[in-house]
């Protein structure tokens, strides 16, 4: 059914099952991530695993590509049991995988990234020439306008999720495993990647993949299984389920997102940002004159496409960019000479988008990655005091629900999503009186997601203003007063709750990027 | 609960003490048990009190080098100025104690020994934020600015003394200077003044980093400095804080260094920081930022020490003590690549 050769054992009829893992278990000293796990990938189709964070859906994946050892279990590959000692051998067999993390050289190109370890050899070495073209087709199929030697390190974030779908599409494998390939994407990236397995499918690849959007991936799955606590709980093909479904099995109750909050009085303006403009390393506005309010109580949603300037227009605002000219006033008093710390201390602080480079200290533990911010309200004299940071971070553990061994876990045991956690625990350890979040819900579950909606709800009510960056509507309506579109820099429209999406969404542009 | 090896290595110490962790850290604690029993085994005169002292003397000097190397390691950093600062510091003492002549006034000072042992600390602190302030502002790499600073600090001293030695530091009573050998030679209670000095710098070392706000910020700022400036710390500041101290301790290192000699020359020091590294180094910490104790950084410098003055006891000679040193170094780094290669960072 495929012209292509690198599908060699693909059979005329799909379905049927070719990787599986049998009873597998994964435990971390005393942590078990998987209690006997029994997994199928369908030849041809798509498998999405839903589950909580933490639940050990990456730990299977990791599994099941090699990257990890089973503590106890078999991966049996088109019907014989098989042992992976590294990701270099499952490769070999034809399976690959999307880590959740990225794990690029952001020090490197593009095209090298995509190279990296299976480097094209020509007669006179790496042959640069045909692995530059590689990458320029890749880019195409993927809709995506990124020069190959363009180093990782300068693309947003979103770009960077692109780079690394990209090497895993380069492998030409029969198996492909996407752990949160979306995480960062916008609506259109994700209907082109969409387009894309639509295509891999077709061609008689397999597909499991991993989200926490869960509309989205019920748009494309065959499949269905839920994990849950290192246990696989329920499993059924895409003909039985529904979203009720889903989040049913993944934590037992059902979440509405709810609405914005109400019936209270909101106060004065709490952040007013005004002509704010941001120029990128060359020179060229990313935000350009732009001016909003946030009044206290009040939770303001910025929504746009990638790259509409909602980043730099809260990173100039915490501090960490330079501007070219505006003012950032806070409850009245003109900011902008201030470090970040300074401003984090009067109440203006940020959830950074990017987790990894900006969110983490990865040498650090749980607790003192939730404490770094505040460290300076509970330091008396010289010293710091072991009982009330303790106390800090067993609030915050409990209060963004991290699940984790304790606050001495280091910060590397943690699934994705309880990491994410802890760096919106860590700003809201701080007490801000103007909170802003960059993406805050990348990669959290649905019940998380509740909470942090629940938490940022009840600071409104206290007084605490809220900016709120995202590229997903429906976030926006769930929880915002007022929903500001960005687009190229600027504001293009502004809305009350009751907007619909469609409104939303033509306002940023979105009809012509797609 | 948390008994995973990730859990375990990603832990800091925070300033108590327990077996456990100390067993974890232990490699450098077994290795100087080890040379303390082969040393011992071979001389008599290794295993008393008075030889303790001595080589306890020794290693004051590495020790408070090794301090300062630490701290500016563990926020991620390098400094390689750290023997010539020690040498400009004791050449400047000896030219203080020699007198400072005004010629405009016609008079030569002699500032008292505590005013020249704080002006030294002063120019070594100078010198130490010269380091930060290149790194952190101007963004120099710290390998690059540490090493321009060594050069020139060295070339400093060479000019102040014409390449020569001061060999006088005692002072003259009827100038009211004496009383730099103090440092050098007097005990209290049995021990050596320099010990004190190291076991004061490297407890308040130990409390600023395990309790104080700034030994926070200090590990963050080296374990992901963008996370760490969104975090609200002033990393610059915390940067040029910690190259300064290391300077102050180097000025330190080179006072007691020229009391105990009694002498100070231009030449002093001359590889110490790659001793001081190698300390750090043998006590765990991470030359990438973010990991590492002071008690590790003190257990390798007694490593370092006691290894030394052992190999001179039974009377090794040089170059072989050259060749144990090395091998110590590479079998600590060895352990640490084990130690943190399989640690809690997920693939
Ligand atoms: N290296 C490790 N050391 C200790 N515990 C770990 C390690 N890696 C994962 N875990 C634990 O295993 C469990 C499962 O983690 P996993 O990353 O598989 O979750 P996940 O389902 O992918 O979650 P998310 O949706 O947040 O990505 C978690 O409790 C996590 O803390
Ligand atoms: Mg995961």
């Amino acid at each position: 059914m495929s012209p292509r050769t690198s599908v060699p054992d693909a059979t005329p009829e799909p379905g049927h099952v070719v990787l599986a893992a049998r009873n597998v278990a994964k435990s971390y000293g005393n942590v078990h991530a998987l209690k006997g796990v029994n997994f199928d990938i369908h030849q041809g189709q798509v498998t999405t695993l839903f589950g909580e964070n933490g639940a050990g859906k990456s730990t299977l994946m990791k599994v099941l590509s090699g990257v990890i050892q089973p503590t106890s279990g078999e991966i049996i590959l088109d019907g014989r049991p098989v042992v992976f000692g590294n990701a270099a051998e499952a490769r070999d067999h034809g399976i690959s995988i999307i880590h959740q993390e990225l794990s690029l050289a952001p020090n490197l190109s593009v095209r090298d990234n995509i190279f990296m370890g299976r480097e094209l050899h020509g007669t006179t070495g790496v042959d640069f020439a045909e692995e530059e073209r590689q990458t320029r087709k890749l880019m195409e199929e993927l809709e995506e306008n990124i020069d190959p030697l363009t180093p990782v390190e300068d693309l947003r974030l979103g770009q960077q999720q692109i780079v690394e779908i990209a090497r895993a599409l380069s492998v030409n494998s029969r198996i492909l495993i996407m752990d949160e390939p979306t995480s960062a994407l916008s609506a259109s990236e994700v209907e082109v990647l969409f387009k894309v397995i639509r295509d891999l499918t077709a061609r008689g690849v397999s597909i499991v993949y991993i989200s926490h959007h869960l509309e989205e991936a019920l748009t494309i799955t065959d499949h269905a299984v839920v994990l849950r606590d290192g246990n696989m709980t329920a499993y059924a093909p895409r003909a039985e389920i529904d979203l009720e479904w889903i989040v049913r099995n993944m934590v037992g109750e059902n979440y509405d997102l709810g609405s914005p909050p109400n019936g209270y009085e909101m106060g004065g303006v709490a952040l007013s940002i005004r002509n704010l403009s941001v120029p990128d390393a060359s020179g060229v506005d990313l935000v350009r004159d732009l001016s909003l309010d946030v009044r206290a109580g009040e939770i303001v949603c910025v929504y746009g496409l990638m790259g509409a300037g909602r980043t730099e227009l809260l990173e100039a605002a915490a501090g960490r960019l330079a501007k070219t000219g505006g003012e950032i006033v806070l409850e009245g008093r003109e900011v902008s000479h201030l470090s970040i710390g300074e401003r984090i201390a009067r109440g203006l602080a940020l959830v950074p988008e990017d987790r990894q480079r900006d969110g983490l200290v990865q040498t650090m533990s749980v607790g003192q990655n939730l404490s770094l911010a505040s460290i300076r309200n509970f330091t008396r004299g010289l010293f710091t005091q072991h009982r009330a940071e303790k106390k800090l971070i067993q609030d915050s553990i409990r209060e963004v629900t991290v699940k984790t061994d304790g606050g001495d876990a280091s910060i590397g045991s943690l699934s994705g999503g309880n990491q994410q956690k802890v760096v919106i625990g860590k700003i809201l350890a701080t007490k801000p009186r103007v909170i802003m979040l960059d993406e805050p819900s990348r990669g959290i579950d649905i019940g998380a997601k509740a909470e942090v909606f629940r938490l940022l709800a009840e600071g409104a009510k206290q007084g605490l203003a809220v900016l709120y960056s995202t590229s997903e509507v429906g976030e926006c309506l769930s929880i915002a007063h007022r929903i500001i579109v960005m687009h190229k820099g600027r504001i293009s429209a502004v809305f009350d709750s009751n907007a619909s999406k469609e409104q939303i969404m033509a306002a940023s542009g979105e009809a012509e990027a797609a | 609960m948390s008994d995973t090896t990730n859990t375990q290595t990603a832990k800091r110490s925070t300033g108590g003490f327990d077996i456990a962790r100390l067993l974890l850290e232990g490699r450098a604690f077994f290795a100087l048990i080890v040379i303390i029993a082969v040393f011992s085994y071979m001389s008599p005169n290794y295993f008393t009190t008075s030889n303790f002292l001595i080589m306890s003397s020794h290693v004051a000097i590495y020790g408070l080098l090794a301090i300062g190397m630490l701290l500016v390691i563990l926020n991620g950093g390098i400094d390689l100025s750290v023997g010539s600062i020690l040498a400009l510091a004791g050449v400047s003492a000896g030219a203080m104690m020699q007198g400072i002549e005004l010629q405009a006034l016609g008079v030569i000072l002699y500032p008292p020994v505590w005013a020249v042992v704080v002006l030294t600390c002063v120019l070594g602190a100078f010198v130490g934020a010269v380091n930060g302030v290149l790194i952190s502002i101007f963004k120099v790499p710290a390998f690059v600015a540490t090493l321009g600073v060594m050069y020139v600090a060295r070339g400093v001293a060479l000019l102040m003394t014409n390449g020569l030695t001061y060999n006088n530091l005692a002072g003259k009573a009827e100038f009211g200077n004496t009383g730099f050998n103090w440092l050098g030679f007097s005990r209290i209670a049995g021990i050596p003044i320099s010990v004190l000095v190291l076991a004061a710098a490297a407890i308040i070392a130990g409390l600023m980093l395990s309790r104080s706000a700034f030994g926070r910020w200090l590990y963050a700022s080296g374990g992901n400095e963008r996370a760490a400036e969104l975090s609200g710390v002033p990393t610059r500041r915390v940067k040029i804080a910690v190259y300064t101290l290391s300077g102050i301790l180097s000025a330190i290192a080179g006072l007691v260094l020229a009391s105990q000699l009694t002498s100070a020359g231009p030449t002093a020091g001359q590889t110490y920081e790659l001793t001081a590294i190698a300390a750090v180094v043998i006590g765990g910490a991470a030359l990438t930022g973010g990991r590492g104790t002071v008690r590790g950084t003190m257990l390798g410098a007694f490593v370092i020490g006691f290894l030394s003055d052992g190999l001179v006891i039974i009377g090794v000679s040089s170059y072989w003590q050259t060749v144990f040193t090395g091998a110590v170094i590479v079998l600590a780094v060895l352990m640490n690549s084990l130690q943190y290669g399989r640690g809690g960072r997920k693939v």
